[in-house]
């Protein structure tokens, strides 16, 4: 259980050096992305100026102010809370955001399935685990917001954010096969018969 | 009591924006008491970084999650309210669209089907805007419910069969509280609606989901099933955020209706540990925010 601090973008080495139960801090830029973002781009073709390769994305749609003064906000917005929602809902875009775009990290809420399991063994990546719902702590995690792209899907543009010691975030998945969701869905599904037989249910 | 639709405007405008940042006493003090009794070092060390959150919000006056949800509205009427209910209805829309566009807030509403989103948390038949009736002589309470949608997901109706029995609703609400695991960010309220007909059932399970906690539900044999309930699914070692531990759901709530003969329907809607609310009283001459 190793402590990480990572300036993004990393390598493929660096990413399968993670296991689950380890910590990571993020520094440089994270990309935001969402369920809108990752269908306008795998779903209907459309295409990214950012380069991913090597980078982190969190899966968000920010609370964003518009703002005039572009030079302390470069994109034109001013972020007012920044947080995490459900992974769960965009298992299906791990692989080819890793196969397209080179992306090494997933940071969302509630864990990835089978599938994203398996794009981190086969091509180098990890999902760590943000606590959801804590968003205004997150926020001060955040020190600008430097570009946006696909904005006309706003909020669930793809974010460029600067991010500063951007953690601790828990390894949820590795390279390795691991998954704490998973042994903890395990320990659910062992301790259901129990829990159902105190709640006097004849199986 | 003659109410002014203006006034209703600002303070739903006033609501959305106070419930988005302060969250209730009862919600702090749960998170307090599954502090304590954690048993897991992670679990632990979740529950404190949110609660370090809650602070963070009051002292930053920001939101306290980024989930600006699906507004809605709770407005209970007292006799002796004179209102318009036409204009009452546009008065709360237009207050959340000002919410949105004057903090600004994150607009969270789409269209079902082409997923346009207009900017102002409103849309078709949203906010969700529920009409009851009190016998408290002019009072207008009206209750703001931003529903974040990680734990709306984590909904699911089963139209038992009466053969089925207790038994059925039991297991029904132990598997999905798996089902869903961190999804719905834990720790959670469980909301259970048991009875009534499917749409009723499932209004039964949100409102068991976003009532206080340490309230017990007014029927004695589904507060029986809210004890039962919370010590099953705390059980189950899910805990914060899916990453296990012992605290799964801050309680589980039970709401009841009668049903039909034939029927044995069972919802769980559940909350997360957002569990945002605020409320305002409308009595003559004032109006006093709360939860």
């Amino acid at each position: 259980m190793a402590h990480h601090d990572f300036d993004m973008p990393i390598s493929e080495d660096q990413v399968r050096s993670l296991r689950i139960g380890d910590t990571v801090s993020l520094g440089g830029t994270l990309f935001g992305i969402r369920d809108a973002t990752q269908i306008a781009m795998f779903d209907h073709g459309r295409k990214t100026r950012f380069d991913l390769n090597g980078h982190a994305v969190i899966h968000t749609a920010p609370n964003v102010k518009k703002v005039e003064d572009k030079t302390k906000f470069p994109a034109g917005y001013a972020p007012i809370c920044i947080g995490t929602t459900t992974s769960a809902r965009m298992e299906r875009f791990t692989r080819p955001l890793m196969e397209q775009y080179g992306v090494r990290i997933i940071i969302g809420k509630g864990g990835l399935m089978q599938q994203s399991q398996a794009a981190f063994a086969d091509l180098g990546g990890v999902y760590l685990a943000i606590i959801g719902g804590a968003a205004a702590l997150e926020t001060t995690w955040i020190e600008a917001i430097e570009d946006v792209d696909l904005d006309d899907l706003n909020p669930e543009s793809l974010w460029k954010f600067r991010v500063c010691d951007f953690g601790p975030l828990l390894v949820g998945m590795d390279s390795h096969g691991g998954s704490l969701y998973e042994t903890v869905q395990a320990t659910a599904a062992e301790r259901r018969a129990h829990a159902l037989s105190v709640l006097g249910v004849k199986s | 009591m003659k109410i002014d639709s203006r006034i209703v405007e600002d303070v739903c405008k006033a609501l959305y924006i106070r419930a988005l940042k302060v969250l209730p006493d009862d919600i702090k003090q749960g998170f307090a008491r599954l502090d304590a009794a954690e048993s897991d070092a992670t679990g632990k060390a979740i529950l404190g970084t949110m609660m370090q959150n809650i602070k963070v919000a009051e002292s930053t006056d920001n939101l306290l999650c980024q989930d600006t949800g699906i507004p809605i509205y709770n407005v209970t009427i007292g006799p002796n309210v004179q209102l318009d209910g036409h204009q009452l209805k546009q008065a709360i829309v237009r207050g959340c669209a000002a919410a949105t566009h004057e903090h600004p807030l994150r607009s969270s509403v789409v269209h079902p089907i082409t997923r346009a989103n207009d900017h102002t948390n409103t849309g078709r038949r949203v906010p969700v805007i529920n009409i009851d009736f009190s016998d408290e002589p002019e009072v207008l309470r009206i209750e703001m419910i931003p529903k974040g949608s990680g734990s709306e997901n984590g909904s699911f109706l089963k139209m038992c069969v009466p053969a089925e029995g207790v038994d059925g609703i039991k297991t029904f609400v132990v598997d999905k509280v798996i089902e869903a695991g961190g999804k719905v960010c834990p720790p959670t309220i469980v909301g259970v609606g048991v009875g009534g007909t499917a749409d009723l059932c499932v209004h039964l399970a949100k409102i068991a989901a976003t009532r206080a906690l340490g309230s017990v539900c007014d029927d004695e044999e589904g507060a029986k099933l809210e004890r039962e309930l919370t010590a099953a699914v705390n059980s189950l070692g899910i805990g914060p955020q899916g990453l296990g531990g012992d605290s799964t759901a801050f309680a589980v709530h039970v709401e009841t209706a009668a049903t039909h003969i034939t029927m044995n329907p069972v919802a769980v809607n559940i909350q997360c540990h957002s569990a945002r609310r605020a409320t305002a009283t409308f009595t003559p001459n004032t109006v006093e925010y709360g939860f």
